[in-house]
């Protein structure tokens, strides 16, 4: 199953390699990753999603990531009402001909195009993994000739479902 | 304090200080006793500041060997070990003892050299990205940056070792940060908000298992090195006398409970005995404090204390769920959890069924060995056992010369004992016996060797003579590479690959060259006098035990299988 963690992080040199060292240390699968900054100083937020195969290994991801002297805190966010986003810039073949239908594609996605040349322009997408996946697979027949995503950052929204209140992590 | 005021006057002065001096301050501020370093081209200014400092310095005869003298220093005493390395080659030097002190997490500071900061990462000659290197292998690490940040970084460091679950720290120290000349910094106080360990136990937790205690009636509490690290030998005998519950100990956490009490069980684990091992399978309730269920404590998890509630006490939660499914986590230094449950009232329990049947298996199954014909390694340990009355410092290297010594040498007391555990390091034994020696200069000291892990550090022998220390080095010469034959015996069908009948120099020829004592010992009747004679005086020596060279280490729990399938019980 898919999880996805968020870290909040002293933003120093080395962070993000003591993060995805201890991804292969221990063995987890990293989906993606995203770091930038955060809105606190000297704090960067990274997202990370990752594919387990129990309860258990997830509960020991946070509590290996949490122990880093450099991890402020790790949340688990998947049961709960999060917003979550994924950029992708597709650049696709693209003739006089497709040109009409490739737009009538985009517009359902609010994608929109962002470079047009000779042969081919770029669409650039942003929502959910999920609805970049449902664009890249109707968009194929065209021809991509480049595809590049950024990974899904993403964090709690501001009002959440009682019942489904912040999983806790901690055992303490 | 004497060095705080020196540092205060340093500061009031304003000298100017260089990079190296403020290192060294900081080193006296921790009030740092000896330190095992080894010198190179990156850590020559602090090199010519060490010639002026009042700390011990010791070289080693090879980094490794430092660090691990380090980690046997740190496990007696519990303070961090301190390294000083130089930089690319002396730093690789050291990443074996770093991984070894993180498994057995031994609070260790240690400084590398690097090249300066303007050819960082251009492959300067003795370049080396230790931080890359270390970072799975340390609990934390640092490159300095700005000379500025020198003393709060030491604090910090040795801060992070020693509290929560210890652990090995690296400073990587770039040339020309110290040379660097500066104002003496203000001091800063340890602020990690990153870093909080969590020493008070959850009270639910203590009571939800006094709860258990009190109901269970086959309780049994397995002791690993977290009692020792917190130094909570004595709540441990405490409460396992209040509430009548036996222990039965992981192999590092041996001296956190007197071998000889009566509700001891002795070492479980792969070649643990029969008793410990079958308690583990048979509990209804078992409490772990401060071990980390290691697969050769376990034996294959699926059979492992199939019965028990699991109540775990750990300093660290990500041991506590990771291996055995846990019905009572209690995060918390093993201390204070104890102190807390000696403080619960509770319903005295009642297992005495329990306790009488543990008592039988221990006089039924006691290890046991052939003493008919030659020279035994384990008579060599009773006897070992008999002559400093129980109370030497002992270290050992890896291999079946290790599971004798847990097995035959009894500690009734903690910090006594020196071993590799989690990465099982040989060569490990001759330099951690160093430390150990530096760290308890009056006590004797037992290193107990094979005759291949001796020949790993060897180098060493020359630190021991150079300090007079009172080791006595004990080869129990079996001329193979013993635990290696063992498994080659049982389950490669006899084929011994590059184990038996190495070349091997004279031990005593060895001993003799580095001027230290050295003997040969062929029979029960040499080993009684030469005994006798070594252990009249405080002076190095090398006892070269030629034993039966097919003996094997049993009982044992073959690897894949339960804890309670041991072969080789009885005679
Ligand atoms: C550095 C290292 N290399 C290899 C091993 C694998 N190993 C474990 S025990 C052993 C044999 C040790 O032989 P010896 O030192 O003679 O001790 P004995 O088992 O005979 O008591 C070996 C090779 C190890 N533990 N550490």
């Amino acid at each position: 199953m898919k999880r996805t963690i968020t870290l909040t992080v002293n933003n120093r040199p080395g962070v993000l390699n003591r993060i995805t060292n201890l991804f292969s240390k221990r063995n987890y699968n990293i989906e993606s990753i995203t770091v930038g900054h955060s809105e606190l100083e000297g704090v960067s937020r990274i997202t990370c999603v990752v594919n387990v195969d129990n309860e258990n290994i997830i509960e020991q991801i946070t509590k290996q990531l949490n122990k880093q002297v450099d991890v402020l805190k790790v949340t688990d966010i998947s049961d709960q009402a999060i917003v979550s986003r994924e950029l992708a810039l597709i650049k696709v073949l693209s003739t006089p001909n497709t040109r009409s239908e490739i737009n009538a594609l985009i517009e359902p996605f609010r994608a929109t195009i962002v470079d047009i040349g000779k042969d081919s322009l770029v669409i650039q997408l942003t929502g959910e993994s999920e609805k970049i996946e449902a664009f890249i697979e109707l968009i194929k027949p065209y021809g991509i000739k480049e595809l590049a995503r950024t990974g899904t950052t993403a964090f709690l929204r501001g009002t959440q479902r009682t019942s489904n209140s912040t999983k806790n992590i901690s055992i303490v | 304090m004497l060095q705080e005021t020196a540092f205060t006057k340093m500061k009031a002065d304003n000298k100017p200080i260089s990079g190296s001096e403020l290192l060294l301050q900081a080193l006296e501020k921790e009030q740092v006793e000896v330190i095992f370093g080894y010198p190179g081209g990156a850590v020559l200014p602090l090199y010519d500041k060490i010639y002026d400092s009042k700390i011990l310095h010791v070289l080693p005869r090879h980094e490794q060997g430092g660090i691990h003298a380090a980690e046997g220093y740190a496990r007696i005493t519990g303070k961090p070990g301190v390294v000083i390395v130089t930089s690319g080659p002396g730093a690789t030097n050291i990443v074996t003892g770093l991984t070894d002190a993180m498994m057995d997490s031994l609070p260790l500071v240690v400084f590398t050299g690097q090249v300066a900061t303007g050819v960082i990462g251009s492959d300067a000659f003795q370049e080396a990205d230790i931080l890359g290197i270390t970072t799975p292998i340390t609990k934390y690490n640092y490159q300095v940056r700005n000379i500025e940040d020198i003393p709060y970084i030491v604090k910090e460091a040795f801060y992070i070792a020693s509290s929560g679950r210890p652990g090995p720290v690296l400073i990587d120290i770039p040339k020309d940060i110290a040379t660097a000349i500066s104002e003496p910094p203000e001091e800063k106080e340890i602020n990690i908000p990153g870093y909080q360990p969590t020493l008070q136990p959850n009270y639910l937790q203590i009571r939800k298992l006094t709860e258990a205690v009190s109901s269970a009636k086959k309780p049994v509490i397995l002791a690993g090195a977290g009692v020792l690290h917190a130094k909570a030998a004595a709540e441990l005998k405490q409460y396992a006398e209040q509430q009548q519950i036996p222990v039965v100990h992981t192999l590092l956490g041996l001296g956190g409970f007197p071998a000889e009490h009566d509700l001891s069980l002795g070492m479980a684990g792969m070649h643990g005995c029969y008793t410990a091992n079958m308690a583990l399978y048979e509990a209804d309730l078992l409490i772990n404090i401060g071990a980390r269920f290691d697969d050769r404590l376990t034996g294959n998890l699926e059979s492992f204390a199939p019965n028990a509630t699991v109540a775990h006490v750990d300093i660290d939660p990500a041991e506590i769920g990771k291996n055995v499914p846990t019905e009572i986590p209690i995060v918390a230094d093993a201390k204070e959890a104890l102190k807390q449950l000696v403080a619960q009232e509770g319903k005295l329990p009642e297992h005495k069924e329990w306790l009488t049947q543990l008592q039988n298996w221990k006089k039924e199954y006691p290890y046991f060995y052939d003493n008919t014909s030659s020279l035994k390694p384990q008579k060599v340990l009773e006897m070992l056992f008999e002559k400093t009355k129980g109370e030497a410092i002992v270290v050992t290297d890896v291999g079946q010369h290790q599971m004798w010594a847990a097995q035959y040498y009894k500690f009734s007391k903690a910090n006594r004992w020196v071993t590799s555990g989690g990465l099982g390091t040989m060569g490990f034994g001759l330099p951690a016996s160093i430390g150990a020696s530096f760290a308890d200069r009056d006590a004797c000291v037992l290193a107990i060797l094979g005759d291949g892990g001796f020949q790993m550090s060897t180098q060493e022998l020359a630190v021991i003579k150079e300090f007079n220390l009172p080791i006595k080095i004990i080869i129990l010469n079996n001329m193979a590479l013993g635990m290696v034959r063992q498994w080659q015996e049982l389950f490669y069908e006899g084929r011994f690959s590059h184990s038996k009948n190495p070349v091997q120099p004279s031990f005593v020829k060895l001993a003799e060259a580095y001027d230290i004592k050295g003997y040969e010992i062929n029979s029960v009747e040499e080993a009684e006098t030469i005994l006798n004679e070594v252990f009249s005086n405080n002076e190095p020596a090398l006892l070269d035990f030629r034993v039966d060279p097919n003996e094997n280490v049993y009982p044992m729990v073959p690897a894949g299988k339960g804890s309670h399938e041991m072969v080789g019980v009885k005679p």
